[in-house]
């Protein structure tokens, strides 16, 4: 599982079956110091309260189909959880 | 599964309900010659604390084997406390 700021949002009308009224936001991962790392995808908001600016963590592949309801919705990112704080070793 | 160093805690209010409750840890995934620049958050279900090498799985069938779920969406697992390991540069 991966951190991630949340950068934007898409929309998209025209979707595969099994996608629709998923929130799809852009996510930028970080490293954990904060800095991006690699490039931004687009994730499933699986915790439904997630919005741009946000820390978040995100979960990749099978198992990102497995974090929405109903189950094994088709999407290869999802976001987990809301980020409240990192707690970082030697860090203020 | 791969050698990390726990290097901070995750704390998060609004998450997955099957997140609840549970320790989540940042970790560096280490290489034979330190820290190979990927981080990971991973659940921890062996009490590992912040300065620990430990031992992460990565896989989810595996991972919802340890928390005894059947379906659910956690890949990232801390399984193990290493007191010891040899890297060959």
């Amino acid at each position: 599982m991966q951190l991630a700021r949340v950068i934007g949002t898409v929309v998209a009308t025209t979707k595969a079956a099994g996608l629709e009224g998923v929130k799809l936001l852009i996510v930028q991962p970080l490293d954990r110091a904060g800095d991006p790392r690699g490039s931004a995808l687009v994730a499933a908001d699986a915790v439904h309260m997630a919005g741009p600016g946000e820390l978040v963590y995100f979960v990749s592949a099978r198992e990102a189909a497995e974090a929405l309801e109903p189950s094994f919705v088709p999407v290869d990112h999802a976001i987990c959880a809301i980020v409240d704080q990192v707690h970082l070793l030697g860090a203020s | 599964m791969k050698v990390a160093s726990v290097v901070g805690t995750v704390v998060s209010t609004i998450n997955l309900p099957l997140l609840e409750g549970r320790r989540m840890l940042v970790c560096d995934v280490l290489g034979p010659g330190g820290p190979t620049g990927e981080s990971t958050i991973a659940l921890d279900v062996v009490d590992a604390g912040v300065g620990d090498t430990v031992l992460l799985l990565d896989e989810g069938t595996s991972a919802r084997q340890i928390l005894g779920l059947a379906a659910g969406a956690i890949r990232t697992v801390v399984v193990g406390i290493v007191d010891d390991w040899h890297g060959v540069e």
